[in-house]
């Protein structure tokens, strides 16, 4: 016999007349190496067929199945049930719009920051399907790498104090974005847009450096180092603004 | 009445291949919109691993690579199941396919000039990258292949091609409805003009209407139960074609084994662990793969080492576990710098899912459904056998450059690929069609889908849903897995006919309104019961082994009689499934031995060119719709001999 695990889970479906926010609480036997996915699907298949939760790639990849486990933003499919208490609490991310139970709406937030941030190579070069490809140095294409690993989960936002006061900050998954261009010696964006686009309150000047992002982040993105990056390279450009205004006067 | 949105494009599917083809069509100025399950960078496009195939030939061990050494590693890849003409067409345009993609933003490793140490065929060796290369892509080894070809970034190269791709999706202002589910596709006749579609998010059903519309859904992994596939691969868009009684699905039986799943969870650890030197070693932690596959090794093509795995653990030389039976992949020689980067994403699978530390311990493996060769079948331009407008492109279809197994790296290089190519055809479709914005026509066809639905909420009594799909899965892996035989095939056919009949009587227990995700499951389970039907019963009647479809009372390939493509059709949706043939394509390569996995093959009696003279006309009689261009004429003649 496995432990008896009990499941509190947050339940609403906003389509349902009258349907009131609550706690379900399920019982379920623990067999070897159970993870949060395995456990849901079983309850959903045994217990209760409307609860709704998302899990795509079931591989910690996908950045589907971010949820509040026992408090902490996190990936419910690679979550193993023996690495907490008997009482597993599921709640979900906070921040997000809820569409129902455990699902929440990141597709629609993270499209309008990919537009809000132009996340992608700006440059007027054309592509030439007959040429060799334009040249990198092997260092600077796995630093873009490290950049781009972030699978858009959402853990950093549903951790950051910040987000949940400031309804436009970009948080760290949104400057983790722009860093990632920033690097990337394709893009021809200059000092003056990333300025523009990083140096404001709901950029990097927003945010008030308690790292939870960091601490919560899933795929261990070196974020206190990006922010740090960014942070560094806009004060650069501030003060040189300043001093090319001073040269003015 | 329902709501209708009208648009020139519609695309059903956001992955790679999907968005791909959406970006082609948005380029030309035409209006598109892109369906989806999830969100367009959760797909499972996201997933892949290892790489993409495609001959640039810049690191030192691709020297001397082109197109055509390309083309024959996947045609014989492919135990000559391809269209040869496809897989020409494939080849050729892969290394343009990799730099549009660097062009897009792709952070593609690169050559580093200068010695490095890699291991081959299990043997630590050095190996000097030119210097006059440096920077440009570069490539690992992957299995089947003449040569060091896939193109990569790191063990993420799904998920960073798939992300700069949405950042062109972005770019160009393209909508995307996610949470979107394609139910039926609505068609006068043989022309499609859109689909019904049910949201995910509060359950209406609501109809697009499109000049042209594109399935590109990928797999159906799921119907095997284990599977490597993200959990929304049941199979959704092969049905929506399938269920027109009129478009075949092409070679269902032609299913892929992927050697390395990982025990317990299935989870894929990619083929570039053997391609960077990961070695497979039985219970007794001996290296067996070179027993059976000397000059290939752990990198023959993965039906052959699947199939060697297996064959070896019905040796007994399996390693019992709890989760069953299962063999070791050993990757402890690579060290912890490229386990931590080059393969970061395998030792984090391992690490949290099963608590391996592949540095220092053995990874458990076995043999795990991956992909599906078989799908929608579609022309060279992607247009689908009997109805005008309708397209598919990806893992869903069958276009078909992987006949009965396909390379690793092969399908991430296709999506892209595939979207470059046949995204122009359908551009090209759309600008050529009018919209037919019949909307009694798509209210007739939302009325069948709320009748169905309501049937399923209201029936008094009836099947768990859950239970049938265990049922089917059960059946597909128990009889129609590595090994099959006719027998087994007999049963898993009986036993799939019965679950087709009982998926007619589901009850749905939750009433919940909104998504209600019980609803939403019942709604996909008749098409996953008939698929694995039609998966069983191609395989029961292919009286042959060719590529991933091995019988053990048919272990030779037959070129006499099997040289040809399965086509499946339900006419009928109370009736029973129609199976016909027709010819795999023109050769140019003439079937032969594919240099690795040991079966012995009966040579066709025809010449070649017999062969290549009823292509044509035969599969204009299945309802192929004729292509922009002749067939054959992208695939110059005999120009292998001058690799020879």
């Amino acid at each position: 016999m496995g432990r008896a695990l009990t499941f509190e889970i947050f339940r609403y479906n906003s389509t349902a007349e009258n349907d009131k926010p609550r706690i379900d609480i399920f019982q379920l036997e623990e067999t070897p190496r159970l993870n949060v996915f395995t456990a849901l699907n079983l309850i959903r298949e045994q217990q209760a067929p409307d609860l709704m939760f998302d899990f795509v790639c079931r591989a910690g990849i996908c950045g589907s199945c971010g949820m509040m486990i026992n408090g902490r933003p996190t990936l419910a499919c690679r979550t193993l049930t023996s690495d907490l208490p008997n009482t597993i609490t599921l709640y979900p991310l906070p921040f997000f719009k809820l569409l129902g139970d455990l699902s929440v709406d990141t597709g629609v937030w993270f499209r309008e920051v990919a537009e809000r941030v132009e996340s992608w190579i700006h440059t007027q070069t054309e592509f030439d399907p007959q040429t060799e490809e334009e040249r990198m140095d092997n260092a600077t294409a796995n630093k873009i790498y490290e950049a781009e690993r972030c699978i858009e989960c959402g853990c950093c936002l549903a951790g950051c104090a910040t987000a949940q006061v400031v309804p436009d900050f970009l948080g760290a998954a949104g400057l983790n974005r722009i860093g990632r261009f920033v690097i990337d010696p394709r893009d021809q964006r200059d000092e003056e847009d990333w300025f523009k686009l990083i140096s404001t309150d709901s950029g990097i000047f927003g945010c008030i450096g308690m790292m939870a992002c960091d601490d919560v982040c899933p795929k261990d993105l070196p974020l206190l180092e990006v922010f740090a990056y960014i942070r560094r390279k806009m004060a650069a450009i501030g003060f040189s603004k300043k001093k090319e205004k001073a040269a003015a006067v | 009445m329902s709501k209708v949105i009208t648009t020139d494009v519609l695309v059903i599917g956001a992955g790679l291949a999907g968005e791909r083809a959406a970006i082609a069509s948005a380029s030309e100025g035409l209006d598109v919109i892109i369906l989806s399950l999830v969100p367009p960078r959760r797909s499972h496009s996201s997933a892949a691993q290892g790489g993409m195939q495609a001959s640039l030939g810049n690191s030192v061990k691709g020297k001397g690579d082109n197109t055509t050494i390309h083309w024959l590693d996947t045609v014989k890849g492919s135990d000559w199941g391809a269209d040869q003409e496809v897989a020409r067409i494939f080849a050729d345009n892969a290394p343009i396919a990799m730099r549009e993609m660097a062009h897009f933003g792709v952070p593609w490793n690169r050559v580093e000039g200068g010695p490095r140490e890699v291991y081959i065929k299990g043997k630590k060796t050095t190996i000097v990258e030119d210097y006059g290369k440096e920077g440009l892509i570069t490539a690992r080894d992957f299995g089947g292949t003449a040569k060091w070809r896939t193109c990569y970034t790191a063990d993420g190269t799904g998920h960073t091609v798939l992300y700069t791709m949405d950042n062109m999706v972005v770019q160009l202002g393209i909508t995307v409805h996610d949470r979107m589910e394609a139910l039926r596709l609505i068609h006068k006749d043989r022309e499609c003009v859109g689909a019904v579609v049910r949201s995910l998010r509060d359950g209406e059903i609501l109809a697009y209407m499109s000049k042209t519309t594109v399935i590109a859904t990928g797999g159906y992994g799921r119907i095997y139960g284990e599977s490597t596939n993200a959990v929304i691969n049941e199979g959704t868009g092969s049905w929506l074609a399938l269920q027109t009684g009129v478009v075949p699905l092409a070679n269902m039986e032609a299913v892929q084994f992927h050697p390395t799943g990982i025990v317990p969870t299935d989870i894929l650890v990619t083929e570039g662990c053997r391609g960077d030197g990961g070695l497979l070693l039985d219970v007794d932690e001996y290296r067996f793969m070179p027993d059976y596959e000397p000059e290939k090794q752990e990198l023959a093509s993965r039906d052959v080492v699947s199939r060697r795995m297996k064959e070896h653990m019905l040796k007994g030389k399996g390693v019992q576990s709890p989760y069953g039976e299962h063999l070791w992949l050993d990757l402890r020689h690579l060290g912890e710098t490229h386990l931590k980067t080059k393969l970061r994403e395998v030792y984090d699978i391992c690490m949290y899912f099963i608590g391996v530390n592949p540095i220092k311990d053995l990874v458990p493996v076995r043999p795990t459904q991956h992909y599906s060769m078989g799908g929608i079948r579609v022309n060279k331009d992607g247009h689908t056998y009997n109805m005008e407008g309708l397209f598919a492109l990806g893992e869903v279809s069958c276009w078909d450059m992987h006949g009965f197994n396909r390379l690793g790296g092969n399908s991430l290089a296709e999506t892209v690929v595939a979207g470059m190519v046949v995204g122009k055809q359908i551009a090209e479709h759309a600008k050529k069609t009018a919209l037919v914005a019949d909307v009694s026509l798509a209210e007739q066809f939302v009325q069948k889908e709320k009748e169905k639905i309501g049937h399923l909420l209201n029936s008094a009594d009836g099947e768990n849903v859950y239970e049938l799909r265990y049922e089917i899965s059960n059946l597909l892996k128990t009889h129609v897995h590595i090994f099959r035989t006719g027998e087994g095939l007999e049963k898993a056919t009986t036993g799939l006919q019965d679950l087709v009949k009982r998926v007619e009587n589901v009850k749905v227990r939750s009433k919940a309104p909104g998504m209600n995700p019980e609803l939403s499951f019942a709604l996909r389970i008749e098409g996953m019961a008939k698929q694995a039907l039609l998966i069983a019963q191609g395989a029961l009647n292919r009286k042959e082994s060719r590529g991933a479809h091995s019988r053990d009372d048919y272990p030779d390939r037959d070129d006499v009689n099997w040289l040809n493509r399965t086509l499946a059709r339900w006419p009928d949706p109370q009736g029973e499934p129609v199976f016909e043939y027709e010819p795999v394509g023109v050769l140019d390569l003439p079937p032969g031995d594919r240099g690795y996995g040991g079966g012995q093959q009966i040579s066709m009696e025809i010449t070649v060119d017999e062969y290549n003279s009823r292509v044509d006309e035969e599969q204009k009689a299945k309802g192929r719709l004729d292509p922009i261009e002749p067939t054959g004429a992208r695939l110059p003649k005999e120009a292998w001999k001058e690799t020879q």
